[in-house]
């Protein structure tokens, strides 16, 4: 490689501008050497002799002359055993060891090796003479839980390779040679366990993309029931602040089911992801028996860390989960905000005096939105296993108004919306999404057509209710009276849910799918009543029923009676009795 | 590093350029009397924005650059002093220049945060009960003019138990910044707080270092092991000097011309909120007025997404109804058993109130419940909403049931029987 370099001639905010000698490419990472250390940067622009490079850390003290060095490499990430756990910046440095080494605060310049260096047990699959491809697997590690696949680097030219050598089943250094690979021409090239990717260019090592079609349980009611979520598939989750963004956020993660869960905490609150940082090693994930933070990785980029790699920092999460599903995993990645990544876009748009767009976003916001959440997708690989990259971004559009470009542009390109609510949130109705205004192209773990007739009757009850609002309780009728009860039930029995309940905080779908039949049966029925007072009365003691039923577990033996009690209360006014 | 240019090209704004060579970004340079930093460098040419203001430079004046950023001082000197957004004294006091530190430091790393945990007693019942204020939260006010917001955070200074308070003044109106000094002066907390003004009548370009000064000194204090209190009024100001500073550079503005940067503006200055492990801590509580008591203004929105939590002061009361303290969690469960509970069952009926008070406008009939909640209300807003209530939380929480018991049987409180037998006042006299 040669040595390209060049000089610092201008500097405005986190842009440096920079005069190179020979070729350099566009995205190509240079790093400017200021006061002993090194600036990381990539290059976004190029004219004649100038590259314009935004730079990933604070630019103070940065003087024209500086020297630049470039790496002939686009912004990468290095993929192998040893991602679960870690807690990332934007640029894929771990945050623990920086700690260790500068103590409080983030010192610029210092990058460390991401992948942690330690062993691991390494079980050869591929055999000397076989024939590999980019991608395929060459052995396998036990990372955690998990069965780590060795593959073949991604970025190895795309043709046959033979298999010279492979190491015998051991334990070896994450680093050291476990495989020699040949190319039709002879050339040989050594294999270790971690190989680098660039972040902006989507992994594409399978044989076809398939339709999202298996859902994606968070155990989340009024998600897995109305607004459903597909593996593979993508969501956004906007609201005003104060709405309970991350919260929802917070709790899929911990309950979606789903391999591994990465999570990009994007221009966000610090102390959000500390939350988790202490949270997830104590908690302990049902299905596999371990902690949370043994599925989990953290791409933290807060909010007053550098803009620049705040930008990088949804793109390294996603090289990650695809690097986990070409291991036949479904992964799911939880991005927060991606607003302030759309921030961080338009700050960089205005530093290049880029014609904006509105509100100032850059014209090429939608397309590069766009780009980001195609590349969730569920996908069958090269051997058949199906494996998915799901993507949930949430938005915080400016002044909770949805008709602004990032939310816009956001819900032309994803598969379900769930749109959070003020008013919801300040009843304190959780989770805040708005059952009527939000959708999901997907389908859920309940037959659409009850799914359908359930939403109708809340809009109807909604209708009612606005209008009762103009005519008073005296001018409603008692059947529209019923309705609006009914709506009132389906919301505060079924779509609310208390997440500090231990037992209504998850929701398995069975249970969901059996409580849903009932309150269906409920929600369906005619009733025999004479006046509002009555109807109101009899709809309290349901809910009371609903709601203390949520509140205990499907092996206690109230769960049994409960569920008598409500359908004996039903019978007990039932037009039709047990009609359904 | 000293060297001296006397040749100004242009001047625009408070901003300046001249012809200079090794000058490094973000450097300090002294222009006339004033300072003034580099904030672009183009080849040779070097922007620099004037702290005093541009008004009457010269394009011969002297620009003789320091090779150094800003930097203010630090030591126990500071207690009871007052500054400039730049550092110059206020107060008439000598000039420090010791042990000099840099603004603008790098943020914690998260790794190395904790879970907050200690509760800041205000003694102001609608914090200390409702919406607690813990150590090392960032938290604004949010108001509208004319509300007596700088009262509250005075009154917060004096009372709060913390070690140190540091106060930054943007645009604060003279008589607010007297205000403020002869009230610290005459409850004796001056000599445990630091001043850094700056006033409507001072340069804009102070208005923006004003933040950065007070949190570079709060940080250092709280890493010595000390609890520090920012308080920062007002941070509407700051967001328009960055606005007015934006538009002089040809900045792009996003929205309602503010700069696009605006939220990572905000929030490199609220995330100096820390608790350092094994020293001390930072509380910054902020006062953000929203220019038509509108909350989806740029500067309260972006503010609203960055801090943990919010108060409402409207109509010299804070508002229980859209304040929210994100932190009260991490402690209400440790202060008394009852308090979590009381809190939400005297919000609820504050809350039937209000609809019975609605009622009550439109001109509907009061039944007898309503009536209670009448009573209840203007109970609540008297005893323990008022901002002249100054009572310790105990004291407020036996307070709220008083109330409670004043105006309600028991079962119409929808607290749960075990807690109304072990704290339901009895009636000794009667």
């Amino acid at each position: 490689m040669d040595n390209k370099t060049g000089r610092v001639v201008g500097v405005n905010g986190n842009m440096v501008t920079v005069r190179f000698e020979g070729a350099i490419s566009k995205n190509e990472v240079g790093y400017i050497s200021v006061d002993n250390t090194r600036l990381k940067g990539e290059v976004i622009k190029i004219r004649g002799q100038f590259a314009d490079m935004q730079i990933f850390e604070m630019t103070n003290k940065i003087a024209v002359g500086d020297s630049v060095t470039f790496t002939s490499e686009m912004l990468s990430v290095e993929l192998g055993p040893g991602l679960l756990t870690q807690v990332y910046d934007g640029l894929q440095n771990p945050l623990p060891d920086l700690a260790e080494k500068c103590g409080f605060f983030l010192q610029r310049g210092v990058y460390l090796d991401p992948i942690p260096n330690r062993d691991w047990d390494f079980t050869p699959v591929a055999v000397q003479g076989q024939k590999v491809r980019p991608g395929d697997t060459l052995g396998t590690v036990p990372e955690g839980v998990f069965t780590h696949r060795i593959m073949v680097p991604f970025s190895f030219a795309d043709t046959d390779w033979t298999v010279k050598s492979i190491v015998p089943a051991g334990t070896y250094n994450v680093r050291s040679k476990v495989a020699v690979l040949t190319d039709p021409r002879g050339n040989e090239k050594e294999c270790t366990m971690v190989f680098s990717w660039p972040v902006k260019r989507p992994i594409k090592l399978y044989k076809e993309r398939l339709r999202p079609d298996e859902p994606l349980v968070t155990k989340i009611r009024i998600i897995d029931t109305f607004l459903p979520i597909a593996k593979g598939g993508t969501y956004c989750i906007p609201g005003p602040f104060g709405a309970g963004k991350t919260v929802l956020q917070h709790m899929t993660s911990k309950n979606a089911d789903v391999d591994i869960v990465i999570i990009a905490a994007c221009g966000e609150r610090a102390g959000e992801v500390v939350e988790t940082l202490k949270e997830f090693p104590e908690l302990i994930d049902p299905k596999t028996g371990r902690t949370l933070m043994e599925r989990t990785i953290i791409i933290c980029n807060t909010s007053s860390m550098p803009v620049a790699a705040r930008e990088s920092s949804v793109y390294t999460a996603v090289t990650m989960g695809e690097y986990y599903r070409q291991m036949g995993l479904n992964v799911l990645l939880l991005a927060d905000s991606t607003s302030r990544w759309a921030q961080a876009m338009r700050e960089m748009s205005g530093r290049l005096e880029e014609i904006p767009g509105e509100e100032a976003f850059p014209a090429y916001l939608e397309s590069v939105i766009a780009a980001f959440y195609e590349r969730a997708g569920k996908v069958r690989l090269n051997d058949g296993t199906v494996a998915s990259v799901t993507i949930g971004g949430t938005v915080s559009p400016a002044g909770g108004n949805f008709e602004e470009p990032v939310t816009q542009a956001t819900l032309k390109v994803v598969g379900a919306f769930h749109g959070l609510s003020r008013e919801r949130s300040d009843a304190r109705k959780y989770p805040a999404i708005h059952p009527l205004d939000s959708w999901s192209k997907y389908s859920g773990i309940i037959d659409q057509k009850k799914v359908d007739r359930a939403r109708s009757i809340l809009f109807r009850g909604n209708e009612v209710s606005q209008m009762m609002k103009v005519v008073g309780e005296e001018g409603t009728s008692v059947e529209d009276y019923t309705i609006y009860q009914k709506g009132e039930l389906l919301d505060a029995a079924y779509l609310q849910q208390n997440s500090f309940d231990p037992v209504d905080a998850a929701v398995l779908p069975e249970r969901q799918s059996h409580v849903f039949d009932l309150l269906y049966r409920v929600l369906t029925t005619e009733y025999n009543l004479e006046d509002k007072r009555a109807v109101r009365g009899f709809f309290n003691q349901l809910r009371q029923k609903f709601l203390d039923w949520n509140g205990v577990r499907t092996d206690d033996p109230r769960y049994a009676s409960f569920e008598e009690e409500i359908n004996a209360l039903v019978d007990s006014k039932a037009v039709n009795k047990g009609g359904r | 590093m000293q060297k001296v240019y006397t040749k100004i090209e242009s001047i625009i704004g408070n901003v300046i350029t001249v012809r200079a060579e090794g000058v490094r970004y973000q450097d300090l340079a002294m222009v006339g009397n004033s300072y003034a930093n580099v904030i672009k460098l183009d080849g040779d040419l070097v922007s620099l924005q004037v702290y005093a203001g541009a008004q009457g430079v010269s394009t011969d004046d002297p620009v003789r650059f320091l090779g150094e950023p800003m930097r203010v001082s630090y030591s126990e000197n500071l207690l009871g002093r007052v500054f400039s957004g730049s550092g110059r004294p206020m107060d008439g006091g000598p000039v420090l220049d010791e042990n000099m530190i840099e603004i603008g430091g790098p943020s914690v790393n998260p790794a190395r945060r904790i879970v907050p945990r200690n509760m800041i007693r205000t003694g102001i019942p609608m914090i200390d009960v409702f919406n607690t204020l813990v150590e090392s939260q960032k938290l604004p006010i949010f108001s509208v003019s004319g509300e007596p917001y700088n009262q509250l955070l005075a009154r917060i200074a004096m009372q709060a138990e913390v070690d140190l308070i540091v106060l930054g003044g943007m645009g604060l109106k003279y008589d607010d910044y007297l205000f403020f000094r002869d009230t610290l002066e005459q409850s004796g907390a001056m000599g445990r707080t630091i001043m850094f003004i700056h006033t409507a009548s001072d340069p804009t370009v102070e208005c923006t270092l004003v933040p950065d000064m007070a949190l570079a000194v709060a940080e250092r204090f709280a890493l010595d092991g000390r609890k520090v209190l920012v308080l920062l009024t007002d941070m509407t100001n700051f967001a328009d000097a960055q606005k007015e500073l934006a538009i002089t550079m040809d900045q792009v503005p996003s929205n309602r011309g503010y700069p696009g940067d605006l939220y990572s503006q905000l929030a490199s200055r609220y995330e100096k909120a820390v608790d350092f492990e094994g020293a001390g801590s930072l509380t910054i509580l902020g006062v953000t007025t929203m220019p038509g008591d509108d909350v989806t203004h740029p500067v309260p929105d972006n503010t609203g997404y960055i801090t943990e939590g919010q108060y409402y002061l409207k109509n010299g009361r804070i508002e229980p109804f859209g304040s929210l303290s994100r932190l009260k969690q991490n402690v209400n469960k440790d202060t008394r058993d009852d308090h979590r509970q009381l809190m939400d069952g005297m919000i609820k009926l504050y809350a039937a109130y209000k609809d019975s008070l609605e009622k009550k406008s439109m001109g509907f009939n009061m039944n007898d419940w309503d009536n209670k909640l009448l009573k209840y209300g203007a109970l609540f807003e008297t005893k323990l909403m008022d901002l002249s209530v100054n009572i310790p939380l105990e004291d407020a929480l036996d307070l709220g049931w008083e109330i409670l018991a004043e105006c309600f049987e028991p079962n119409e409180t929808g607290l749960k029987t075990s807690l109304i037998e072990e704290r339901w006042p009895r009636r000794t006299e009667g």
